[in-house]
């Protein structure tokens, strides 16, 4: 790629994409520890993610300064343009990741303190797609490749269908006995947070195609309700 | 879209052998801005210069192509260039207004020139109104023009240009000598006088063209190379070359 005539320009966008490439592998290791610590019943692990999410809190306000401190100075136009306002979009979703690894964090506490209901393939199933789509849809983001936010778009369907499944396994579990009420509730927020967790994914996947691009196909229905200026 | 209001077909020029553009063919629709940005040396004055016949005042300078304003070719043989001026006016990066007269004999300096008689005070009000400038100098219409900021000035001729009533008003770096609040007043008076004139602005500043222009073209080494939309060309443009410069990545 070519460089900025003002090379201190290039170290600053540089500078952004490794923030957000380190906020990135940060919520990914989240998203694997807390289900490590679903997996192995292991709570003190629950525990690192909630301590390390402080952390993902903080590189995201970082990013937002070094985003904001780029647009007033360097005004910057087309890719540049794009690839700032994107990196503004996908760090929102890149710290609700975070969040909603915090969130399986705390039911896993809570799990943790009771007997362990069967084993569930699905939610490990969910969590390896999950952690794949938030790798995919970051390598996308790194390697400027619409292709794999596109797979990235896609495959979140395989990972709805996953949840729906799980989710009337979790039902059948309930009816089948009350006592089973309580922990497969909670396993039905894991759950949905891991399903959340997977639409931050494609979020973050429709942004890149944004950057690269420069067309938007978030919300494709919805094209040409453009809202009249006043 | 509006009607085109000038039309440029296969444009070239030359100073003695340097090809200064190369079929340049691009139109600009009546009531709107365009803006031009490129390097220095890449052909922006001299397009501007083309569309007011004024390229052809430069001693071993030639030209080819067609430039149309209104669909009227103007090199056709019965075009008078004087007249042609009347309807396409000229703003230049330097304020120049007449340093030996007033102000109200720069605002009437174009139609005493070409003429036109009748009710100065009412044409001399309506065009400094029109230029942002009449609230400033209203009480100093003797004055000097060389009284003025530069900012003022370069009103001044604005209003200088718009007393006779042009069409097409062609704007080479009008607020480069400018403070940023002057410049401010500059940009909007553009949006203003796009009700009722076509305005072709060359600026080196990119966020001027972003903020004053509808279109916007690029031109390199004497070539157009992309026009469209300014949006399109500020966010998504769609040759390298575009991107290169309006990202920074040029020299």
């Amino acid at each position: 790629m070519k460089a900025h005539t003002d090379k201190t320009y290039d170290v600053q966008l540089d500078d952004l994409r490794n923030k957000l490439l380190s906020l990135g592998g940060k919520v990914e290791t989240e998203i694997a520890t807390c289900m490590r610590s679903l997996a192995e019943r292991d709570s003190v692990l629950a525990e690192q993610v909630i301590a390390q999410d402080r952390e993902v809190n903080r590189m995201e306000v970082e990013i937002d300064e070094a985003c904001r401190r780029l647009l007033v100075l360097r005004q910057p136009a087309a890719s540049d343009l794009r690839f700032i306002t994107t990196a503004l979009k996908i760090v929102v979703d890149l710290e609700r990741i975070g969040d909603l690894a915090v969130n399986v964090a705390e039911r896993a506490i809570d799990l943790n303190q009771s007997p362990p209901l069967r084993p569930m393939h699905d939610l490990t199933k969910l969590a390896e797609l999950c952690q794949k789509q938030v790798r995919a849809a970051l390598d996308a983001f790194v390697d400027g490749d619409v292709a794999k936010a596109e797979a990235v778009i896609k495959d979140d369907d395989l990972l709805d269908s996953v949840y729906h499944n799980l989710f009337s396994e979790l039902l059948a579990l309930m009816m089948e006995d009350p006592r089973n009420i309580r922990r497969a509730n909670s396993l039905l927020f894991v759950a949905k947070h891991l399903e959340r967790l997977g639409d931050h994914a494609t979020n973050v996947a429709e942004m890149v195609i944004y950057m690269v691009r420069g067309t938007d196909v978030r919300h494709p229905g919805s094209r040409n309700s453009k809202s009249v200026p006043p | 879209m509006n009607e085109t209001k000038i039309e440029v077909q296969k444009l070239n020029a030359w100073f003695k052998t340097t090809h200064a553009l190369k079929d340049v063919s691009l139109t600009v629709p009546k009531n709107t801005v365009l803006a031009i940005i490129g390097p220095s040396g890449c052909g922006k004055s001299t397009f501007v210069r083309c569309l007011n016949r004024m390229h052809e005042l430069v001693p071993g300078a030639r030209q080819s192509g067609k430039v149309l304003v209104d669909g009227q070719d103007l090199h056709a043989r019965r075009v008078d260039p004087v007249d042609l001026r009347r309807r396409v006016g000229m703003v230049f990066q330097r304020p120049n207004p007449f340093p030996t007269m007033s102000i109200f004999d720069n605002v009437v300096a174009g139609l005493r020139l070409n003429g036109i008689r009748g009710n100065y005070d009412e044409q001399v009000e309506k065009s400094l109104r029109q230029a942002a400038l009449w609230d400033e100098v209203k009480d100093r219409l003797q004055h000097s023009a060389l009284s003025l900021s530069g900012g003022q000035q370069q009103r001044l001729c604005i209003a200088r240009s718009l007393a006779i009533e042009p069409e097409v008003l062609l704007m080479d770096e009008p607020a480069s000598a400018l403070d940023p609040i002057a410049t401010a007043k500059i940009e909007e008076l553009i949006h203003d006088l796009r009700a009722t004139l076509t305005i072709v602005i060359v600026t080196h500043n990119m966020q001027q063209a972003a903020r004053v222009s509808d279109a916007t073209a690029f031109f390199y080494l004497g070539e157009l190379v992309e026009h469209g939309p300014t949006e399109e060309i500020f966010t998504n443009p769609r040759e390298p070359r575009t991107e290169d410069y309006v990202t920074g990545k040029f020299g």
